[in-house]
């Protein structure tokens, strides 16, 4: 995810200015003849772009159908605005999506929350002065990053399931005699989700600061060091400050790509005692389009999806427009 | 002097209790991340009566190999480490050309409409038409249980060719004028002058786009119904969530596995599942160490140009 921020901020300044202060190659010759030829090198890829990012948007309109797959959707009946009005007409309905809504902004806040976590590691472990145990730390705590969900479900299913290693401690232990259900509970969803969520990207969220940390100029610790600040003081009004650009343009950007948060997560930790907190909106989404099959209905609430992710990044543009002077979309 | 004194050694004493604290905090982070990898290995190397019972924790007990062996003739677990494995290689492969070819490319003030159609690539990662419809649109160019949904998406990656473009610009110039004046047409420029001196920034974007592709799991569950397109990701949910197809697994490979009686080597879903873990995590565990300039580099490049 981090990754994804970071990429998005590249882009923001790529689609900012456009060539705009760099300097264009064969500038000279630019301004004469264009080359169709070189254009039609990469038609073939513009194509598999359109395919498979443009197209589909083209699939918007099988809301508006009862799309039978079978039928194709020449053979589907056209319903018009029937599912939108499926979705709020029906309080049992709205009160489902409701809770999804609720489920993905509550995750999301909570990642936003704790979004401060690497900048602290990263303070924390710059005090470290053992090179070879920083390096270890460092290596150690990113690999969970590079792990697939799936992979990180089956660590927390050999370790939290009711035959998993923690009960089977705890019980050995006689500090309890039933398992604890650590997975199979509705509760506390949100904040278990978190917590995997930091534990698999702390490490690696933190490498972007230890960066800014190396390059913040040694002049201004050693003056602080002069004027006899401590080791918390240097920490607190030095590197913090130093960092905190380089932690709201993350935020800022981590707000934009609330949309993102997908539901590889969600999906693998989901079973029939946590759903209705667990299902954020891509999940709930594939759940009643892929596995319940109502392909129309499920396109009309992706479509619910597009509209929030769209006013969020309109939202935090204007924010960072405001904090920042460049947008960064 | 004595002012002095007194006011540094405080100072002194509460810096050893931080440096103290602080590294202890990071022993017991490095442990949290490393030891759920650690527990996964030695339950997978441990007797299988005895991993089964959750009674392995902190080293191997009984140690043996036999499972890595065994879990090779489960149904459908070859197979399915050759999906793996072939979509990662031709994925990366696929991927990191696209990527060199198109950032270089976009590099070209000459072609026609560069401007836009650059444009029209990365504004690509900030828009989706969302599960449902290029589920139908997959469908619709028949990509469901077909290979090739595990590549043809993944081809035109706007953030790498954003690094690649980066790069690109700036390699000298006079590299190419040389090769035009020579006579050399783009494409000849591309594969012989540049893709050769991009193999810095290309290494980056094959480590990411190989951990990505061995680490996919989604498009297997939305698109391929399919078994004999199952990667060993899609599998190894299956064996956590389903104790059913586990079971049967296991009873298919039944007549290889009866000669072997003892409780110690005979497969438990424990075993199945930690030793069908370590296949699937080993090699990241592996890669990760040797290429971490690498992702670091990766995720440099992309914030010195925020």
């Amino acid at each position: 995810m981090t990754v994804s921020t970071l990429v998005a901020e590249v882009t923001a300044t790529e689609l900012d200015e456009p060539g705009g202060k760099k300097r264009r190659r064969h500038e000279k010759q630019a301004g004469g003849r264009r080359s169709y030829g070189m254009f039609l090198c990469i038609v073939p890829f513009l194509i598999l772009v359109f395919l498979f990012s443009y197209f589909p948007l083209y699939g918007w309109i099988y809301s508006l159908y009862d799309y039978k797959p079978a039928l194709g959707l020449s053979g589907s009946e056209f319903v018009g605005l029937q599912w939108f009005e499926m979705l709020v007409s029906s309080p049992t309905q709205m009160q489902q999506i409701g809770q999804v809504l609720v489920n993905t902004l509550a995750i999301s806040f909570l990642g936003i929350a704790t979004s401060i976590l690497p900048l602290v590691f990263a303070v924390f472990l710059n005090e470290v002065r053992t090179p070879w145990f920083r390096n270890a730390v460092q290596t150690l705590t990113t690999l969970p990053n590079f792990i697939s969900w799936v992979l990180v479900y089956m660590i927390a299913f050999s370790l939290f399931s009711s035959t998993g290693l923690v009960n089977s401690i705890l019980t050995d232990s006689g500090l309890i005699t039933a398992p604890i259900k650590f997975l199979d509970t509705d509760q506390h969803i949100w904040l278990t989700m978190t917590l995997w969520s930091i534990w698999k990207g702390v490490g690696w969220g933190a490498i972007i600061y230890l960066a800014a940390i190396a390059g913040i100029d040694q002049s201004l610790y050693e003056s602080a060091r002069i004027d006899g600040a401590g080791r918390f003081q240097t920490m607190w009004y030095i590197t913090v400050p130093q960092l905190m650009p380089t932690y709201l343009v993350l935020l800022l950007l981590s707000v934009a790509n609330l949309r993102n948060n997908g539901m590889e997560q969600y999906f693998v930790f989901q079973n029939a005692f946590n759903q209705q907190h667990i299902q954020v909106l891509d999940l709930y989404v594939y759940n009643i389009g892929i596995t319940g099959n109502s392909l129309s209905m499920a396109t009309a609430i992706g479509m619910l999806k597009s509209v929030i992710s769209v006013i969020l990044l309109f939202t935090v543009n204007a924010i960072a427009k405001r904090v920042r002077g460049t947008s960064i979309v | 002097m004595t002012t002095v004194s007194t006011g540094v050694r405080p100072r002194r004493a509460g810096d050893m209790i931080f440096t103290i604290i602080n590294y202890a905090v990071f022993l017991l982070l490095v442990f949290l991340c490393a030891y759920p990898f650690y527990f996964l290995i030695i339950n997978s190397i441990s007797a299988n009566d005895v991993s089964a019972l959750g009674d392995v924790r902190w080293w191997p007990v009984g140690f043996h190999l036999g499972n890595y062996k065994e879990v090779f003739q489960l149904d459908g677990l070859p197979l399915a480490a050759v999906v793996s494995v072939g979509r990662t290689v031709i994925g990366t492969a696929v991927t990191v050309l696209a990527s060199a070819f198109l950032g270089f490319m976009f590099t070209q003030s000459k072609m026609w409409a560069r401007q836009f159609w650059y444009r029209f690539v990365i504004v690509t990662m900030y828009f989706s038409a969302g599960l449902i419809p290029v589920f139908i649109i997959m469908k619709t160019l028949g990509l469901t249980n077909n290979f090739w949904v595990y590549v043809l998406p993944f081809v035109v990656q706007p953030f790498f060719i954003i690094l690649v473009k980066t790069y690109v610009e700036a390699m000298p110039e006079s590299m190419q004028e040389a090769a035009e004046v020579d006579g050399a047409n783009i494409v000849q420029i591309f594969f012989r002058i540049y893709l050769p001196n991009m193999t810095p920034i290309l290494a980056t974007v094959a480590i990411f786009s190989a951990v990505a592709q061995w680490n996919s799991f989604q498009d297997t569950l939305i698109y391929i119904t399919d078994q004999s397109l199952y990667t060993l990701q899609y599998l190894l949910y299956m064996f956590i969530n389903q104790a059913n197809s586990l079971a049967q697994a296991a009873q298919n490979s039944g007549g290889n596995l009866s000669s072997i009686v003892s409780a110690a080597t005979s497969q438990t879903p424990t075993s199945i599942r930690m030793t069908v873990s370590v296949i699937v995590v080993l090699p990241i565990i592996f890669i990760y160490p040797l290429f971490q300039r690498f992702f670091v580099k990766g995720i440099m490049l992309g914030a010195v140009k925020g």
